[in-house]
């Protein structure tokens, strides 16, 4: 298998390399669609929904989460963009990260914001992404939805809606998309 | 009227050679050179026979006084004494008051150049009123065709101002010339320092101070690579410094006037300010090595420094006189004095080679001139002196075209004089006058 | 002005002083170019601020007067969250004769993370940079050396424009639009930081670069410098995809370099009619302040291809950029969590 590199999410000059790959891009799609139900069932309004991907890995998975939802509910659900490398509570700690598109254009004063992103593993990157979304008006409720949930939190942040529960150890990686979801390990380039 | 003209039986001088040919006139160009050449009806013919027939000559420093001071010359009374010295143009310099330093007061004295026998160029001011401190419009003036520019009257003493100058006028295309005396070593005197003044107790400008700047501004020039003219060399060792400049091929040229040529300090003795000048007159063995000079080519042109000065001025002490001389109808007499029977070497120094120092070559490069010191050739603008290297005559104050009277040849015999002279295909002296 | 000769270029200012464009390599003009992206969105935002720089303190030194440098990188410092310390030069001990490092020592005892310096002095922000090395040193401009943060805004605005007019963005083109980009700088070079930075910039980037000015603005010796030297103006205005104005002081024009200002706007002044001989999609910048119907037409200065007002507005952006690049980057510990 290729190698995949994932140039946004990881620090520059690392590589991912895939051991196995645990979900095919069927599972990925079931998990998603299931996901949409979910979200459907917990929300009665769609119209209050604003389905907002993380940079850079969360941005595919929301879109495709989005337009399941539009297709579900027959309503055109808004959508945004995140990148919250400026809202990192650790920015002298790690190199910089080269910044991706912020794009917002909904006011976000008492609407519901599903915010989207491929793993979840700290917690730190929602909890920088909580601090963003307070810059675009106060929302009502904010909800977390992602493909994988890694394990391994050193916040009190949890997950609504989750694709898939893998456990892992630190020195392992995940590499998760529309495609499928792989584990591996970081390579120095 | 036909505007032909034949000038008929002399010895064409060309750049390397002579033949005895016609010259036909048309239109303010030559259309034929050639032997025997027939005669158009109604063509003026002009009888070169025993003369030399060549550019008109072309006189790279001049002073037409205007504006400022025309009681003792303008443009118009200056270009009769040009064209009765064999000169199709002359250039003239920017110590005029106002000062040539900007574009309105070239453009006034290109005006008046306009009317006047002869082309007149004009050089401009290198700084503003030549006090050797700012920078004069010199793009504006060179965008009205001005090519030289000289502080003359004077040099330039700061020589940060001369580097700047130079650097700026580089990439304009234009270039310098200067007048070679540092002011502090000249120390106001007012005449050649040496044997004589030391004798008749008059304070001297030594030899040095124009030494001294002739070496600053060769090192200057290798520096910025902008073209240099040296105007009036007096000494040998000037002249040696500029030829040894020129032979490592640094761009500069030089000149020497007639009365270098001819006098030396000991013309002083009788205190006639006639013989003030700035350079003074020198000693015999630079006298000497000038003359040397102007026959093996180390010296580029014989520019007449034409001097006009109201007759009482120059009668006043030898040290308060104004400097200068008249030059431009003596000139050529003087030059065939020097080289003899040399007329490759007479019209190089006379008219060619001044008439490149000005860029009075070509008409594209200037198009409100017309060209001269060219080839006498099908297609050339007309601009054609006649000379007669063996007629004698005697100089007569009196019978100057100047305004002025301060030639300091007044009775001396000469051979060489204009028979005639044609500027762009019209006759202005015909059979050694005037028309 | 070759490349850094003898000193070492770096791929990134992430940690790095800022003193002089020459120091950078492409990658890291890219960095900062792409990081400023980012930034101009911030702005655009009814919160202009980002908490990156919280609790870190940004010194403002400006020895040499510029309200509009000053307030830009205020302004770039405050929109991260830093705070400011604001150096008011004429009221300051520096006027009663303290040398540049006690001033220096003093705001240091504070606890800054990092200096921002303008001095009249060349080389006062490489020497600040070495009497205290734990702070970030960022030059707005000193002497006649550099200008960095004016020579990234000037490629920073010209590679947005050029990249919108490709229907891409700038940090998507990286930098291709450059290459083989015709850049014109027009003016007093000999007296201008802007232009030494604006050469490296650009040149960096892969342009290629003209200078034009009369023979006493040009420096002394620019055989060593990667551009090309003409005189003519209006020999290369067909030429130029881009012509960038350089400002010149009035007192330039007193006569001891050049003759008179208007010689000077005859010569080398960006006039009207030299305007009509550019191509029509030219584009053309200057670094402010103007001095309309001196290097540059009043008339000129407000077309659409001139770009001075978006130079104004990139100039937060580029600044945040730098001030974000220089203070939060650090080398990796650990790898980056999600």
């Amino acid at each position: 298998m290729a190698e995949r590199e994932r140039r946004h999410a990881r620090p520059r000059g690392v590589i991912f390399v895939p051991r196995a790959q645990l979900l095919t891009e069927d599972d990925v799609e079931r998990a998603l669609r299931r996901m949409a139900h979910e979200v459907v069932e917990r929300n009665s309004d769609p119209n209050a929904l604003v389905v907002i991907g993380l940079q850079t890995g969360g941005v595919p998975i929301a879109q495709h989460l989005r337009d399941l939802l539009s297709e579900i509910t027959g309503v055109d659900i808004e959508f945004g963009l995140l990148d919250v490398a400026f809202y990192r509570d650790d920015v002298s700690l790690h190199p910089v990260l080269e910044s991706a598109e912020t794009s917002i254009n909904s006011d976000l004063t008492d609407r519901t914001v599903v915010l989207v992103d491929d793993v979840l593993y700290t917690g730190r990157t929602i909890r920088a992404a909580l601090n963003a979304l307070s810059d675009w008006g106060r929302p009502r409720f904010v909800q977390l939805a992602v493909l994988v949930d890694r394990g391994h939190r050193e916040l009190p942040i949890r997950p609504d809606f989750v694709g898939k529960n893998l456990p892992t150890s630190h020195e392992e990686a995940i590499d998760a998309g529309i495609d499928g979801v792989w584990i591996g390990t970081l390579v120095a380039k | 009227m036909s505007s032909d003209i034949v000038i008929s039986g002399g010895t064409v001088i060309h750049a390397t050679s002579t033949e005895r040919a016609d010259v036909l006139i048309r239109d303010g160009r030559v259309v034929d050179v050639g032997v025997d050449l027939d005669r158009p009806a109604g063509a003026t013919i002009i009888d070169a026979s025993e003369c030399w027939v060549g550019p008109g000559f072309v006189d790279l420093h001049t002073h037409l006084r205007e504006p400022g001071r025309e009681e003792a010359e303008t443009v118009e009374s200056g270009a009769r004494a040009a064209a009765m010295g064999g000169y199709s143009a002359v250039v003239a310099m920017p110590n005029t008051e106002p000062a040539i330093d900007n574009a309105m007061v070239a453009q006034y004295v290109l005006d008046r150049g306009r009317e006047a026998v002869v082309d007149v160029a004009v050089a401009g001011a290198i700084t503003v009123g030549r006090r050797g401190e700012h920078l004069a419009e010199i793009a504006e003036m060179a965008a009205l065709g001005v090519r030289l520019f000289t502080d003359d009257g004077t040099g330039v003493q700061n020589p940060l101002v001369m580097r700047r100058a130079l650097t700026y006028a580089r990439p304009l295309g234009v270039r310098l010339a200067q007048h070679c005396e540092d002011e502090a070593l000249a120390a106001g005197g007012v005449m050649n320092e040496g044997e004589v003044s030391s004798r008749l107790g008059l304070s001297g400008r030594p030899a040095i101070a124009e030494e001294v700047m002739v070496q600053r501004d060769i090192e200057l020039v290798r520096l910025t690579g902008c073209p240099l003219h040296f105007l009036h060399l007096s000494t040998a060792r000037s002249i040696a410094m500029v030829a040894a400049a020129r032979a490592e091929g640094l761009p500069v040229t030089c000149e020497v006037a007639p009365h270098h040529l001819l006098l030396d300090d000991r013309a002083c003795e009788e205190f006639d300010a006639l013989f003030k000048v700035h350079p003074p007159l020198r000693t015999v063995g630079d006298v000497a090595a000038a003359r040397a000079a102007l026959r093996d080519g180390r010296i580029d042109a014989v520019a007449t420094d034409h001097a006009p000065h109201a007759p009482e001025l120059k009668e006043m002490s030898f040290d308060d006189a104004p400097a200068g001389m008249l030059g431009l109808e003596h000139a050529a007499s003087i030059t065939l004095d020097v080289l003899g029977d040399d007329p490759l070497r007479l019209f190089e120094v006379l008219s060619r080679g001044p008439s490149r120092v000005a860029q009075l070559r070509g008409s594209d490069e200037r198009p409100r001139h017309s060209a001269h010191g060219g080839d006498v050739r099908a297609g050339e603008d007309a601009n054609l002196v006649v000379f007669d290297p063996r007629t004698t005559y005697t100089v007569d104050r009196e019978k100057l075209q100047s305004r002025a009277v301060n030639t300091p040849y007044d009775g001396r015999a000469f051979v060489g004089r204009t028979r005639a002279l044609v500027v762009r295909g019209a006759v202005r002296v015909s059979e050694g006058s005037l028309l | 002005m070759d490349r850094n000769v003898g000193g070492e270029v770096i791929e990134s200012i992430a940690g790095e002083n800022l003193i002089s464009l020459r120091d950078l390599s492409q990658r890291a003009i890219v960095e900062i170019l792409d990081t400023a992206e980012a930034f101009v969105e911030v702005n655009t935002r009814a919160i202009k601020k980002v908490p990156t720089l919280k609790g870190r303190v940004v010194a403002s030194l400006f020895f040499e007067e510029s309200t509009r440098t000053r307030l830009s990188f205020e302004t770039a410092a405050k929109r991260l969250s830093a705070d400011v310390l604001s150096l008011a030069v004429a009221s300051s001990s520096v006027k009663k004769g303290e040398s540049l490092r006690d001033t220096i020592a003093t705001i240091d005892a504070l606890g800054i993370d990092a200096v921002v310096m303008r001095h009249s002095a060349s080389g006062a922000p490489e020497q600040v940079s070495r009497f205290v090395p734990h702070v970030r040193v960022i030059n707005a401009g000193d002497g006649q050396h550099q200008h960095p943060t004016q020579g990234l805004l000037d490629v920073f605005t010209i590679r947005q424009v050029l990249a919108e007019r490709h229907g891409t963005t700038g940090r998507e083109s990286g930098c291709e639009l450059f290459s083989g980009l015709k850049v014109l700088i027009v003016g007093d070079l000999r007296h201008s930081r802007v232009a030494r930075s604006d050469v490296m910039a650009y040149t960096t980037l892969g342009a290629t670069v003209r200078v034009c000015a009369p023979g006493t603005l040009l420096p002394v010796d620019v055989s060593q410098w990667p551009v090309e030297v003409v005189y003519d103006f209006d020999e290369s205005l067909a030429w130029a995809d881009v012509v960038g104005v350089l400002r010149l002081q009035k007192e330039r024009g007193t006569g001891s370099l050049v003759p008179s200002l208007g010689e000077f706007t005859r010569t080398h002044g960006l006039t009207w009619e030299r305007a009509q001989r550019l191509s029509p999609s030219t584009l053309i910048t200057h670094p402010g302040p103007m001095n309309r119907g001196v290097e540059i037409d009043s008339r000129v200065a407000d077309l659409d291809v001139a770009l001075m007002e978006r130079q104004v507005a990139n100039g937060v952006p580029i600044r945040m950029s730098v001030l974000y690049l220089s203070l939060a980057g650090r080398a990796p510990e650990r790898s980056t969590d999600e």
